[in-house]
């Protein structure tokens, strides 16, 4: 019987520019998102991964025009739907390592219901989220990471809504790999990234990504004041209740780092119609008999 | 005169009235039966009235027809319901222990079969030592009717010989002799009705439409299939899951309608002929990513099952309300095609154009059917599918292994069609856009703002609208060229309108059909000189508002001169069409006002 197949393993490192996109980024002067494009583009060479194989989806948000100033393939869907389009993609041709990129508007707002399943599911895909705790692309309304109390153009008395809390929200969806990690920190966050390219199942980046424009108090100096990197060693990442409490741990002291993986299956290894290889590359159509004898069957 | 009969099969839900329908119906079918069933239910899971109606006939029929020769009625709000609609000489057959009839309310000679269900399940019961499920009924009366109706006994028994085969030879013989114990029974104790069967003896399937459609996507290369459990688009998501590891199709059951399509559109993106389907409620969910399927030339399939609408409306009723919203769907203007089919042999020949046109032209194709087409069950001749499919998928991009970068996904071309490349081909990256884009790919849409360059794509876009309308064949009229009514329909209103067009022949009064089938593009030129040539135009649709004549009338400026409608969940019968156009031609109608 034909092999499942599965994520290439690590080749030859390759130059960072190979993955340098058409279009310089338009993002403002300073903001996290540069960081995540260049860990990104360094993952991938660093992990040897070829352009052709790999596949960036994102949304609609600054974030997500991420795809567009990367050298892959890509698509830059509609807003909240970029993990649905993703899950297509990576059913449909397995052999692809597919990135989904975008914002917490995007991710956690309008397109959380597509999150919580494809975690739960377990699909191979690794999720990039640049969080700045705001509505950027739409100048400044809250999101749902905005902290209560932060004054934003739709929450002028300030916000009254608690916060989701994306990690615990991964963790208790069944995500298997669990992450955060900060523009500020580029070598950590390219490994970081790397890690979760390199994870069977679903992995989840949470990025602080400061949205220098719109949001004034999730700056990189109040991160860099807070963060702190989860070592390996000292930290059991295989530990859910540790990891559970590592993503309540939010204010003086903010882990960055891996705070959870497990290996569960994935959605593709269970899938049966996958077995024979990715979809995309299989014969298309079936012969007269096969149809006649469709037919029978109602007979 | 070709022999027929309609049977009413009535109780609630959980009485296994679709299993009894399906034996008689397969069975017959075997011997050379033309069948229609239409099964008139409610969406719970037991109780409620379930109404199944079967005509067979020697000739093919197009509808569920007007009469009602027979009925079984397995509860009392059955018999209470239909007994009065039985027609004359027909028979009531029923479980004479527990349910009563009011002879008073019966048409002139029809007859009450009371069947002591008890003591023939008993014989049967002790014979074989067990205990028999209450739901065996269903097969001593279906005995009983298999002796009224003048039926091949032998036939049914051979049907529960293929059916139980797995359950062993016991419950064969229990079947078969419940069955001979009902037959039996019927015999000594009542009169046959008048029937004499020619049996042709060419076997024919018994299919749905949403079986037709999936059969059409296996045969066409669908490898991705995603829904969200909609009655009544749910029983093709049954279809492709029993079938998805035999044909290796991925076939996701999703989160909701949002997923659904976005997920078929994703898979279509890395070249995987993708379709997803649900009924009015979920396409309106769908309908941002539809457009996106346009602009970023994705192909697609989507079925769209109409119920009666709107909102959650007539969720187990049938109704063609949903044109407006397909012609609506998704903000903006792009290319997209939309097709009705309008019986079963048609959808499966829609479905396996629908993903052919999808790939050839890069756009999202949306079939349109409704709760009659894709949930009733008839006969087709098994020869009339077409089996030999030629996959086209459509011109592709040469993986080119030292791509510097200059592939344009969205190259612009006299057709409209840029050679696709998908993910993995070497050399030829690109990002997708839904964003409006340049020839390679590169957003147009803000600060690169080119208002030439929004044009010239707009226009490769539409321009693919040109070719596949000359790829689709224009409708042309079924009946008498010279007939003093033409009847436009589309979709499976198609069906009824032809039985009425043979009653009204009967009646001296010529009548034809203009059946639309490709709603987008539209065949604007030919539609307008078929309506010209036509002397009285009545529109025939299964809603309140005539969509399809308010599209005829923006695409020609043609409006037709009478309307036939109905939006009360029921299908039309032949006689409503009949019945309306005398009301026409008298000048008393006021349908549709």
């Amino acid at each position: 019987m034909a092999q499942v197949e599965t994520v290439a393993e690590p080749r030859v490192e390759l130059p960072v520019e190979l993955f340098k996109g058409m279009v310089e980024p338009d993002w403002c002067p300073g903001c996290g998102d540069f960081g995540v494009l260049r860990a990104l583009q360094g993952a991938t060479a660093k992990l040897g991964i070829q352009p052709k194989d790999v596949l960036v989806v994102s949304g609609i948000g600054c974030s997500s025009n991420l795809p567009g100033f990367f050298n892959a393939y890509g698509f830059h869907s509609i807003h909240g739907r970029a993990i649905a389009v993703a899950t297509g993609a990576a059913l449909g041709n397995h052999g692809l390592h597919v990135v989904v990129t975008g914002g917490d508007g995007d991710g956690y707002g309008i397109g959380v219901g597509h999150f919580i399943h494809a975690m739960r599911r377990n699909l191979n895909l690794t999720y990039l989220v640049m969080d700045n705790q705001i509505y950027g692309l739409t100048t400044g309304q809250a999101s749902p990471t905005t902290e209560i109390g932060h004054k934003t153009k739709s929450t002028p008395n300030g916000n009254i809504e608690m916060p989701l809390n994306p990690l615990a929200l991964a963790l208790v969806s069944g995500a298997t790999f669990v992450a955060r990690a900060f523009s500020g920190e580029a070598k950590h966050m390219t490994d970081v990234i790397a890690q979760a390219i390199q994870h069977k199942g679903f992995s989840l980046v949470d990025v602080f990504s400061p949205c220098v424009t719109y949001n004034k108090i999730n700056s990189y100096a109040w991160f860099k004041e807070r963060v702190y990197k989860l070592e390996e060693g000292e930290y059991e990442k295989t530990d859910f209740h540790g990891a559970l409490q590592k993503a309540y741990e939010w204010g003086a002291q903010i882990p960055l780092g891996v705070v959870y993986q497990i290996d569960r299956p994935t959605y593709e290894d269970g899938d049966l119609a996958l077995k024979q290889g990715p979809l995309a590359k299989l014969p298309l159509g079936l012969t007269a008999e096969q149809g006649a004898e469709l037919i029978r069957e109602f007979m | 005169m070709a022999q027929e009969v309609t049977v009413g099969v009535g109780g609630a839900a959980g009485d296994g009235i679709d299993k009894t329908g399906d034996t008689f119906a397969r069975a017959y079918a075997r011997l050379g039966l033309h069948m229609y069933a239409y099964n008139s239910y409610q969406s719970v899971i037991r109780g409620g009235h379930i109404w199944l109606r079967i005509r067979a006939a020697e000739e093919k029929v197009y509808s569920p027809g007007d009469q009602l020769n027979a009925m079984i009625a397995l509860n009392q709000d059955t018999i209470d319901q239909h007994a009065a609609e039985v027609n004359e000489h027909g028979v009531i057959i029923y479980n004479g222990d527990k349910l009563h009839v009011d002879e008073s309310v019966f048409k002139p000679g029809v007859r009450a079969v009371p069947i002591p269900i008890k003591d023939l399940m008993k014989t049967v019961a002790d014979r074989y030592g067990v205990r028999l499920d209450t739901v065996m009924q269903n097969t001593v009366l279906l005995g009983a009717l298999i002796w009224l109706l003048q039926l091949d006994l032998e036939t049914l028994n051979k049907m529960y010989e293929e059916i139980f085969a797995r359950k062993g030879q016991a419950v064969i013989s229990q079947n078969v002799d419940l069955a001979l114990a009902g037959y039996e029974y019927a015999k000594a104790n009542h009169p046959a009705m008048d029937y004499r069967w020619t049996y042709s003896r060419k076997s024919r399937p018994v299919l749905t439409g949403n079986e037709t459609i999936g059969i059409g996507a296996l045969m066409a290369g669908c490898r991705f299939y995603s829904a969200y459990p909609m009655t009544p688009a749910s029983s093709l998501l049954h279809f492709m899951a029993s079938h998805a590891a035999e044909y290796g199709v991925c076939v996701k059951q999703a989160e909701d309608e949002l997923a659904v399509v976005n997920m078929a559109i994703g898979a279509g993106h890395v070249g995987v002929r993708a379709m997803c389907g649900t009924s009015g409620g979920g396409y309106a969910l769908m309908t941002e990513a539809i457009g996106m399927a346009g602009m970023a030339e994705v192909p697609v399939v989507i079925l769209e099952v109409q119920r009666g609408g709107p909102s959650t409306g007539l969720p187990t009723k049938t109704e063609q309300g949903d044109l407006n919203q397909v012609f609506g769907a998704s903000q903006g203007e792009y290319p997209r095609m939309i097709v009705a089919p309008a019986d079963l042999v048609d959808t499966y020949n829609t479905t396996v154009e629908a993903f052919q046109m999808a790939e050839k032209y890069q756009l999202p194709v949306t079939i349109i059917s409704d709760l009659l087409l894709s949930e009733h069950n008839e006969t087709a001749d098994p020869e009339a599918f077409d089996f030999n499919v030629t996959i086209d998928r459509g011109e592709l991009a040469e993986p080119n292994e030292n791509g510097n970068g200059e592939y344009k996904r969205y190259l612009v071309t006299e057709s409209g069609i840029s050679p696709r490349s998908l993910p993995g081909d070497a050399g030829n990256m690109f990002v997708g856009a839904s964003d409006e884009h340049d020839e390679r790919s590169i957003l147009i849409s803000d600060v690169y703002t080119d208002p030439l360059m929004r044009i010239k794509m707009m226009q490769k876009r539409m321009r693919k609208l040109e070719g596949l309308l000359r790829n689709l064949p224009a409708p042309t009229l079924h009946g008498p060229a010279d007939a003093d009514i033409t009847f436009i329909s589309w979709g499976s209103t198609q069906g009824v309108i032809w039985d009425a067009i043979a009653l009204l022949a009967q009646e001296g009064i010529k009548t034809n059909n203009l059946q639309i089938k490709y709603l987008v593009p539209f065949h604007t030129d030919e539609v307008a000189t078929i309506l010209n040539s036509c002397k009285l135009k009545v529109l025939v649709e299964q809603n309140f508002t005539g969509q399809l004549g308010r599209h005829i009338r923006a695409e020609t400026g043609i409006s037709p001169d009478a309307t036939i409608l109905k939006y009360d969940g029921e299908p039309m019968e032949p006689l409503y069409i009949v019945n309306h156009v005398k009301e026409i031609l008298n000048g008393t109608s006021r349908n549709g006002r």
